[in-house]
């Protein structure tokens, strides 16, 4: 397979005006991934299926990913005169990181059977921003993946045939794999030795005047 | 010809049949609970705790640690630590759990809680003849309850227990040993002072690494 | 292989079209079945939506969450150790290979290396799995036929065999609970080779009396050729793996792509399918038991000592560094894939488990339109499908 620098010059070359990011991961698994642009990103998976060195027939996982909003504290080394004596000093340097949802997408090629290629999507936000283009026309089996972020995520897919809750039933209002999700806390009533889901359904029950 | 292929089905089936009056092994099903198995060694159902001598309050393992409360991963496991403490195996003072109880209708019987024990103080009972008529009530068990002989232990899992039992009597003979040279040194200064508990007592499988226990 | 131009879109629910010609007496209005959660012939608790016109299937929906406990929620709130007694529970039919697939993605975000004859009891095992799996499966798929008992209860009594290996060897039949990240959690008891060399001598003599018992049963073979056709590029499209894709004719099989394990040592074949119907789904699980056979018998006779866990795996307190990886086996029903970010914590950040039935179970409806209602329970049999994993 290609390396992820020389897949990425090939696309920049196929969709004119896509803009595309390596994101390096550290861990020694070494999986790093393609970060794509929302408006291009249907142009570039088709390049992916259909290219014939590349030829990602396969998109075996898709997933979403929450990130929350974040401050990201990174220190570097600065030289700094203190006192008339040049030192080393730590600057921190604190900035805000706004939140978004993100859509990640393991391809192989069955035909040439290489892989992965990890791409990844984000969305604008977490609150009104939350599309992502669907690559179901692309790769059947993000159908029901997809619709399993859409219910667990909240992103919702333009371009998916058919975009209902797949695990929660239709009533259900949130999205339970958000970072910052609670749970409802009208449980059937089941002590445990801790008892706090009793003391829960206690307080919902006090709550609603039925107890 | 149409129906030959059925005809050799039943053929094996009448072969199944007939084989089960003649081979015991054709005859796979038990009439359990008048019949028994007898169960593999390493089979393992709840939780039970482990006690040495007589007194199942006095010779409880468990210091109360809480490390196996922390990483249940279904979070059955209640524990309140004592105010005081008694002496363990090696004559070390040590907490003990007021209150240790388990809740067999969480517990999923995956021994988490046994391999992160490093004071071979909790063990897989093989009882599984557990249903009671109050779901709730007679399936959470206390530390009465749950406190179980050692010789349970060897009685059920021999390997495993002859393997515990090693590690608690190294554990012993190196305390002892310590105590006598701790004595002797008492003696030759002349000066009383204070039993210096030694950091050894406590054997940690070495997988484990140090335990960070919250004391 | 030829690249499929685009993929097959899935229906409009909005038209369904009729099968009977207008005016004619079989013209009649369509009906809704609800088939599930509760039918004593669909998978646990699944539920399709059908819409009949006359016995011809005109529209079907999955529905499934019934078993929904958001496992990868749980997972998140707990260390990576916790995680391993759940995936138990995913497909409670092939505990060992979901343990695997976990471990596996655990050792590649925290780069352990898995002594070798930890290895050699992961691959027996996980064959172990495979056999068990799919003899039980092919009798799930004769009881959905209306095949009632035999088959299947010959298929569990060689099933409890392989079961009661697992248990002397881990504790627990089905929860097996035994791989943990970079090994194994014990080593193997006494004599415990022997026995697995017994059962699997004695397997290729189940696997004839098997054969003998359906392979050329009329009623079988017409009940099953040419019945829930896929096409592979559908199969490709759809990310349909296991047997599932192999019986379309797709060689693709992780152990021979990815080697991950110690697979490359091992010879075996991939049986591959023609037609891509049920016919070719139930023999090709019989061809892999086979294969799978071979490759225990390899297995068993260079199985190394030493110790069965990386000393560098801890137990407690284990924080892989900031990082992600997605590890994936092949296992029984298809490619289980686990997928895991983390942040340097105790817990992982994102753990995902990419389910080979719920995926597998995309393309049903283009298996079923168009077939009787009875040929549906059939082609839903040979998806092989355990609520559990869809759900998780």
């Amino acid at each position: 397979m290609e390396s992820l620098e020389q897949i990425k010059i090939r696309l920049e070359a196929a969709v004119p005006g896509a803009k595309l990011e390596i994101l390096p991961n550290e861990s020694p698994s070494g999986q790093h991934s393609l970060l794509l642009d929302n408006a291009h990103a249907v142009a570039l998976a088709r390049f992916l299926r259909d290219d014939a060195q590349l030829r990602f027939d396969y998109c075996s996982n898709m997933t979403g990913v929450d990130w929350p909003d974040t401050e990201i504290t990174s220190k570097v080394k600065v030289k700094k005169v203190i006192d008339g004596v040049e030192k080393e000093v730590d600057e921190v340097t604190k900035t805000a990181r706004p939140g978004f949802l993100e859509g990640v997408y393991h391809l192989y090629s069955m035909a040439m059977k290489h892989g992965p290629l990890i791409l990844r999507l984000r969305t604008g936000n977490r609150k009104d921003q939350v599309q992502l283009p669907s690559f179901t026309p692309v790769w059947r089996s993000c159908e029901f993946q997809e619709r399993e972020v859409y219910d667990l995520f909240g992103v919702v897919f333009d371009g998916h045939p058919d975009l209902r809750r797949i695990l929660m039933w239709d009533e259900f209002r949130d999205h339970p794999m958000r970072k910052d999700y609670s749970e409802p806390d009208d449980y059937e009533y089941e002590p445990t030795p801790h008892d706090d889901v009793l003391e829960k359904s206690k307080r919902h029950q006090a709550a609603k005047g039925t107890l | 010809m149409l129906g030959s292929g059925i005809l050799k089905g039943l053929a094996e089936t009448a072969k199944n049949f007939v084989g089960s009056y003649i081979d015991e092994s054709g005859l796979t099903t038990i009439e359990y609970p008048d019949e028994r198995q007898t169960l593999a060694e390493n089979t393992r159902q709840f939780p039970f705790l482990v006690f040495d001598g007589d007194d199942a309050m006095k010779g409880l393992r468990c210091v109360s640690c809480q490390i196996c409360e922390k990483e249940c991963p279904p979070q059955c496991i209640f524990i309140v630590k004592s105010k005081d403490k008694k002496p363990d195996h090696v004559g070390k003072p040590q907490f003990y759990p007021a209150t240790f109880d388990i809740d067999l209708s969480v517990c999923m019987s995956c021994q988490i809680c046994v391999e992160v024990c490093p004071f071979e103080a909790i063990k897989m009972d093989t009882e599984f003849e557990l249903s009671t008529s109050d779901r709730f009530g007679q399936l959470l068990l206390h530390k009465g309850q749950l406190a179980k002989p050692n010789s349970h232990f060897q009685e059920i899992h021999p390997t495993d227990a002859a393997v515990s039992d090693a590690a608690l009597a190294a554990d012993k003979a190196k305390a002892e040993a310590k105590a006598a040279a701790d004595a002797k040194a008492k003696a030759e200064a002349g000066i009383p002072r204070p039993l210096a508990s030694s950091p050894e007592a406590v054997t940690i499988p070495p997988a484990l690494g140090p335990p960070n226990l919250p004391m | 292989m030829s690249v499929a131009t685009e993929s097959p879109a899935p229906r409009n629910y909005e038209v369904v079209p009729k099968t009977s010609p207008e005016g004619s007496e079989l013209d009649g209005e369509l009906l809704e079945v609800a088939m599930g959660p509760q039918h004593p012939s669909t998978h646990g608790v699944f539920r399709m939506d059908v819409v009949l016109d006359g016995e011809t299937v005109v529209k079907l929906k999955p529905v499934f969450g019934y078993l929904h406990r958001n496992h990868e929620k749980i997972a998140e709130n707990t260390s990576y150790l916790g995680s391993m007694p759940y995936t138990d529970r995913l497909d409670y039919f092939c505990s060992l290979t979901n343990n695997w697939a976990y471990a596996l993605a655990v050792e590649k975000l925290a780069g352990l290396q898995v002594p070798e004859r930890a290895e050699f009891i992961r691959v027996i095992t996980a064959e172990l799995t495979r056999l068990q799996n799919h003899t039980s499966v092919c009798g799930f798929l004769l009881q959905d036929m209306g095949a009632l008992g035999t088959p299947l209860m010959y298929a569990f009594r060689e099933r409890e065999k392989i079961l009661d290996l697992f248990e002397s060897l881990t504790g627990a039949r089905m929860m097996c609970n035994y791989m943990r990240f970079g090994g194994c959690r014990c080593d193997l008891p006494p004599g415990w080779l022997d026995r697995v060399r017994k059962i699997v001598g004695d397997f290729p003599q189940f696997l004839d009396s098997y054969e003998a018992l359906l392979n050329t049963n009329e009623i079988l073979l017409a009940r099953t050729q040419g019945v829930g056709r896929l096409p592979r590029e559908l199969a490709i499209s759809a990310g349909v793996t296991g047997p599932m894709l192999r019986a379309c004719g797709v060689d693709y099989d992780i152990r021979k792509v990815d080697h991950y394990g110690i697979y490359d040592r091992f010879e075996f074949r991939i049986p591959l399918g023609e037609q891509g119907d049920v016919y070719d789904r139930y023999m090709i699980r019989l061809l892999e038991i086979r294969e799978s056979l071979k490759i225990l018998q390899q297995a068993l006779k260079e199985v190394p000592g030493g110790p069965i866990i990386d000393p560098k795996a801890k137990l407690r307190s284990f924080r892989p560094k900031v990082g992600e990886a997605y590890g994936r086996i092949e296992g029984p029903k298809g490619e289980l894939g686990f997928y895991l970010i983390s942040d340097g914590s105790p817990n992982p950040y994102r753990y995902r488990v990419r389910p080979p039935s719920l995926i597998n179970l995309t393309i049903l409806e283009d298996m079923c339109l168009g077939q009787s209602v009875a040929d549906a329970v059939v082609t839903l049999g040979s998806v092989d499908i355990v609520l559990g994993e869809v759900d998780r």
